[in-house]
């Protein structure tokens, strides 16, 4: 059993049930900054990410959203000096913290990128790869799981005949489709998204975000875009970030019909950036 | 820098459009006013004939907004903008339309002398053009206190009509051959109540232009 899942279980069962299962947020973030060296990229922001919601992050280039995103699930160690300081609380835990089992943190808040990177294995290999590191071996129930997260990527009817090519025979939105098969398989509770659909054409685009809305009935998702559209169609929650500060964090309705902060309003109307 | 100088031209346009639309229908009614004040059916029927005009305009601008809404993306007060400009655009030919209204009046009374001197009728006339006055001028230089300002006297001309069309009603007995007239004279009364309201409506779409929010400025 890893750390993390180790504390977790040990808060579980001290901390009343309905505090747990109840609670309308899935991430608190407190006071975060996030320097790169003596860089300082986000600077201590706070906010509550909703449970089952879509939470899009925008921003011009630079303006932290990205760092952020990354930090969620550790990304960030794997840069030479980076370091956060602050708290970003995900059931009861300080993911920040030293102790943390980053291999778990991550099977529990998944990745996807901006480009499709399916590992150069077959379609099948691609979802059970990581489950085989997990100690799952048996040949039924990673059939299971692949069916089940081919499914729910909505990828299932187009690659159940061939899952057995290679990942590369897929198209680059399948592809993407693909990875967030693999990401769902892990059974996460977060998925963080990194401009998911910006190398995609407009169908498989379009593919991507219906899948988005529809897997937040089981997942809370995170998504950095460039794509204000892209941000007003498929998310509940908008948060706009500016030179590292979180300039404004409101209803997605609200952030698109009536800003409260006249550099939100420039900004998603497309007046600098 | 300004990264959408385009579609800022082009909202600029539309604007123009619609000050244009504006002024068109509030020349309308205030030429149909004076037709019926003055018995001049040749004005009248400068009214009725110059309508469509009003509602060519009212398509021109519907069509702009929509290609812009199609085709710029607009979000927070870009869209409300495009909103609005459809939602007054119509305000406006309906002011359009209640002109033709007043100087069919006009043109049904003739030249037959008024039952009696025309002093109350005009009163409320002038306080509805001052409302469309004030909205035109706050939709121009987007002031929402000002269409507020607008907005408060239609209560003042809710309460003349309800007074006038009173007044009008007890003339038919005393005047059964005026009564042609009359019920044109409570027409009348009737679509200047209704210029009013639209004013107000198109002061409420100013108020939420500028706020984002929704007023009844008619509570």
């Amino acid at each position: 059993m890893v750390t993390a899942l180790k504390e977790r279980t040990t808060m579980e069962a001290t901390v009343p049930v309905q505090q747990i299962n109840r609670q309308e947020n899935i991430l608190s973030i407190n006071n975060l900054e996030i320097f790169y060296g003596e860089n300082r990229a986000v600077n201590g922001i706070s906010m509550e990410i909703e449970k089952n919601a879509v939470t899009a992050l925008i921003g011009p280039s630079g303006c932290g959203k990205s760092t952020f995103l990354r930090s969620i699930n550790r990304m960030n160690d794997l840069i030479p000096g980076a370091f956060a300081k602050g708290e970003i609380i995900y059931e009861g835990l300080n993911i920040l913290a030293e102790n943390i089992n980053v291999v778990a943190l991550r099977k529990e808040i998944g990745m996807v990128f901006q480009r499709p990177n399916p590992f150069p294995k077959s379609i099948y290999e691609n979802i059970t790869h990581a489950l085989k590191f997990a100690g799952i071996k048996k040949k039924s129930q990673l059939d299971e799981i692949v069916e089940e997260s081919l499914r729910k990527a909505a990828l299932w009817d187009e690659v159940k005949d061939r899952l057995e090519k290679s990942a590369f025979s897929l198209s680059g939105g399948q592809q993407q489709r693909l990875c967030i098969a693999r990401t769902i398989a892990m059974k996460p509770t977060v998925i963080l998204l990194d401009e998911p659909s910006s190398a995609l054409d407009p169908i498989s685009n379009a593919k991507v975000e219906d899948l988005i809305v529809d897997l937040k009935k089981d997942y809370s998702i995170i998504i950095v875009t460039h794509n204000m559209q892209q941000a007003s169609r498929i998310s509940d929650k908008t948060a706009f970030f500016l030179n590292g500060d979180l300039i404004e964090y409101d209803h997605t309705e609200k952030i698109f019909t009536n800003p409260s902060v006249q550099k939100t309003e420039e900004y998603i109307s497309g007046r600098f950036g | 820098m300004n990264t959408r100088a385009n579609f800022d031209q082009s909202l600029q346009e539309l604007k123009t459009l619609q000050l244009k639309m504006a002024g068109e229908a509030e020349t309308a009614v205030k030429n149909a006013m004076l037709s019926l004040l003055n018995r001049d059916v040749e004005l009248a029927n400068k009214v009725i004939n110059g309508d469509h005009l009003i509602d060519d305009l009212e398509y021109e601008i519907h069509e702009k907004a929509l290609m812009l809404i199609a085709r710029q993306s607009p979000v927070a007060k870009d869209l409300r903008r495009l909103h609005v400009a459809l939602k007054v655009s119509s305000e406006v030919e309906r002011l359009g339309d209640i002109a033709v209204n007043i100087a069919k009046s006009t043109v049904q009374i003739g030249n037959e002398q008024h039952v009696k001197e025309l002093i109350d009728i005009p009163q409320m006339m002038e306080v509805a053009l001052e409302m469309l006055t004030d909205a035109i001028t706050a939709f121009y230089s987007e002031d929402p206190a000002l269409a507020k300002k607008c907005a408060q006297k239609d209560d003042q001309v809710d309460k003349m009509f309800g007074e006038l069309v009173q007044e009008l009603l007890t003339y038919i007995p005393k005047n059964p051959d005026f009564t042609n007239q009359i019920i044109q004279l409570a027409y009348v009364c009737r679509y200047i109540e209704r210029i009013a309201d639209h004013a107000t409506n198109i002061a409420e779409n100013i108020v939420y232009l500028e706020t984002g929010k929704r007023y009844n400025l008619n509570d």
